[in-house]
């Protein structure tokens, strides 16, 4: 078999209902798992953008992209290695506040992660934790051992990539060039 | 801009026949009843042909659109009206086939809320549509059917569904009509790398068996003189996909046949012979391809289409070429060289008398015996004149017609090749004859798919169709029945099929008709049916046990056919 990679897959779209569902059903055809996947509103007005992670292998992937970017109302698709990226993930840690301050390791195992505790009541607190998804699980494993967690929580990756141009801005724009060339 | 409001439904009508619609294939039903009601009043302009079930109705469209080159339109109701379009909006998606389906759907304040006869078509037919839209506002209505009409006719054509919401139909808008011919995310021609041309031209000029492969993308893109140009400055000879068939004569001395499965022995074995491979607006469909560890490796592929996501899909391609081939093809034509490959296209010969000893003989000129199908045919085609359109349903029948019917017109053939949809041949046969009214169509079908859409036969009678139904009855679902025969030791497991008398059905709906069982009666009879103004069934009684010949087993390389079984 051969060897699978985390792929960052990073699609433009229209804003539109319905389109989150055909993306998705690219992958589901090839019955193929998504990592994770983060959808909002990108720069651009009335373009929204998707993160979406898959483990597969070069030749997949790069048909899934084209499928995914044949879809009218997508505007472009690429995918990325993790070394053609900067990306990060978010996490939040809800703990209990009685155990949490019983524990002198735990503010340590805080410093040593560079997390940030964002909410401390009487009950609970919220510890967060922006970074690598690595990174992500090794805190929650610190803080499980010291067992304080009532709850867990973790973003889908985001992502932008390392070369120095927004690819989307120039594609639109050089659609509606060539359609007033066309046209003209 | 008049400031008049009209309705959702009268902004649809004036929108159609904005769009150059003339003729529409549907069904009334609850859902769709106000547009029904607008239509009453646009009956001189748009000619409404009523089926008798809602997958009749999106065959005709694509029957309509195929040999047109127009977009095939069908009006249903929400529902089961909708649910019953989608194995022929699977059928055009897969076979690039521009309809636009307009569907009833209960009124936005019931939407999701499990109303009677609603049903998530936008969800059930985003996969297999180009685009898939619901209409909740009867302002929306002229750019919906603007925006359906440019995407599903421009780049590579395919369906579009259009779900109309009840209270859009009744609710009062002004109407200006849209036009819509530019979508920033969606680009129907992509540009073409010159690199890559100036490669392919590279490739195409040191090539000493170049071999190219027509697909339906000719037809489509209507470069069918383009490819002309091309392969004869080049010298290269062709194989046809199944859907590309009439894009290039039959007679055409650079034509060699029909790839795939059941095509000629020629092409197929000459694809693992080439050293150059040039695929023009086909998908390599594993029916074409066989093996595909075993497939054209030898070749340097380039590849013509103008969908970046076929491009690898199947084979790996060296040299891609996007873009719409009545553009990309004469980029090449003007820069290859004028070349002669003689000895190449003679090497082609062995196979066609091969061919043409072990199967073709044998099946159209028989001394003996039950009449063959491809004997059947080959007749209908000669009393033609190879001037017919050619409609086909799946199975042998599809086989036997695509294999010894000729073109010398193009978009002559309509059949369902992605989807294979037994029951396609009679709708499709219909829209064919109101795509192409001039033309005589030639409807040929197996009795397993005349039943599965027989109630059409309803609509031939009403609208006087003038259609030639030519069935070949062998009592078999044949093409079944044939691999139980080869594959799973002749245990032929509900494929023997128990038929009514056809000339009863025939007589029901008023349709002239005719039996056939001897060969001697073959000519006469298709002359009457010929002669016959408008519909006409002429039943022939085949060998049961007929099989289709040529074969390439699935799992097979494509130069491995089996001449005999």
């Amino acid at each position: 078999m051969e060897n699978k990679t985390l792929y960052t897959i990073i699609v433009h779209s229209e804003n539109f209902a319905g389109l989150l569902n055909q993306v998705t059903a690219v992958f589901t055809r090839r019955q193929l798992n998504i990592e994770s996947l983060n959808v909002s509103a990108s720069s651009i007005k009335g373009v929204h953008k998707y993160t979406i992670t898959c483990w597969t292998t070069p030749d997949i992937i790069e048909k899934v992209v084209k499928q995914i970017e044949k879809k009218i109302d997508v505007i472009q698709a690429h995918y990325f290695t993790d070394d053609e990226i900067f990306q990060q993930e978010v996490a939040m840690y809800k703990v209990s506040t009685p155990e949490f301050q019983a524990t002198p390791e735990a503010s340590k195992v805080i410093r040593r992660h560079s997390a940030h505790i964002v909410e401390v009541n009487p009950i609970f607190s919220i510890v967060e934790l922006t970074g690598m998804s690595d990174e992500i699980t090794s805190l929650y494993q610190d803080l499980k051992s010291l067992n304080c967690i009532l709850q867990f929580v973790r973003s889908g990756r985001i992502a932008v990539s390392t070369s120095c141009f927004e690819r989307v801005n120039e594609y639109l724009a050089h659609r509606e060039e060539r359609y007033r060339q066309e046209h003209s | 801009m008049s400031e008049e409001k009209i309705s959702g439904s009268e902004a649809l009508m004036r929108s159609l026949e904005y769009h150059g619609v003339k003729t529409i294939f549907g069904y009334p039903g609850g859902a769709i009843m106000p547009v029904f009601d607008a239509l009453y009043d646009h009956l001189g302009k748009l000619n409404h042909i009523l089926v008798r079930h809602e997958q009749g109705a999106v065959h005709a469209a694509q029957g309509f659109a195929r040999v047109s080159g127009e977009i095939g339109v069908c009006l249903v109701t929400s529902g089961p009206g909708a649910t019953n379009t989608i194995t022929g909006i699977a059928d055009a998606m897969i076979d690039s086939t521009p309809i636009v389906v307009i569907a009833g759907q209960v009124g936005a304040g019931l939407l999701g809320t499990d109303a009677f006869q609603e049903v998530d078509l936008v969800g059930i037919t985003q996969p297999i549509t180009k685009w898939s839209y619901q209409i909740r506002r009867a302002e929306d209505v002229a750019w919906a059917v603007a925006r359906a009409f440019y995407i599903a006719r421009s780049g590579r054509p395919g369906p579009v569904v259009l779900d109309f919401a009840k209270n859009a139909q009744t609710e009062t808008t002004i109407y200006a009509p849209v036009d819509v011919d530019f979508i920033r995310s969606y680009d129907p021609d992509p540009e073409t790398d010159p690199k890559a041309i100036a490669e392919a031209v590279r490739l195409i000029d040191e090539a000493e068996r170049p071999f190219l492969l027509v697909g339906q993308g000719v037809e489509l893109g209507n470069a069918q003189k383009e490819l002309r140009d091309f392969i004869e400055k080049a010298d290269i000879p062709c194989g046809c996909t199944l859907l590309g068939l009439s894009a290039l004569p039959t007679n055409h001395p650079l034509n060699k046949g029909m790839l795939g499965m059941h095509g000629n022995l020629g092409p197929n074995v000459m694809t693992n012979e080439c050293d150059v491979l040039i695929a023009v607006g086909m998908r390599f469909d594993d029916r074409v391809t066989g093996k595909l560890e075993t497939y054209a490796k030898q070749a340097k592929v380039i590849h013509l289409d103008i969908d970046p996501s076929e491009i690898g899909k199947n084979v790996a391609v060296h040299v891609p070429i996007l873009g719409n081939c009545k553009r990309t093809l004469p980029l090449l034509t003007k820069l290859i060289r004028e070349k002669k490959h003689t000895a190449w296209i003679e090497g082609f010969e062995s196979y066609e008398k091969t061919e043409y000893e072990k199967v073709i003989s044998r099946e159209v000129y028989p001394m003996e015996g039950p009449l063959n199908m491809g004997e059947v045919v080959h007749a209908v085609n000669e009393a033609t004149h190879e001037e017919a359109i050619l409609v086909t349903d799946v199975g042998q029948n599809q086989m036997m017609a695509c294999r010894y019917f000729k073109f010398k017109n193009t978009r002559s053939l309509v059949t369902s090749g992605g989807m294979g949809t037994m029951g396609f041949c009679l709708p499709a046969a219909i829209g064919a004859t109101f795509g192409s009214p001039e033309r005589t169509v030639c409807a040929f079908m197996g009795d397993g798919g005349l039943q599965m859409t027989m109630q059409e036969l309803g609509t031939v009678m009403e609208q006087k169709v003038p259609v030639k139904l030519i069935l070949l009855n062998n009592n078999y679902l044949g093409n079944v029945r044939q691999w139980q025969a080869m594959f799973f030791n002749r245990r032929y497991s509900f494929t023997p099929m128990l038929n009514p008398d056809y000339m009863q059905i025939a007589a029901a709906y008023e349709i002239p008709a005719r039996r056939v069982i001897e060969r001697a009666d073959l000519q006469d009879a298709i002359r009457e049916m010929l002669e016959t103004k408008g519909p006409f069934l002429l039943e022939v009684c085949v060998i049961e046990e007929g099989n289709v010949l040529p074969m390439t087993p699935p799992g097979y390389s494509v130069n491995d056919m089996l001449l005999e079984c």
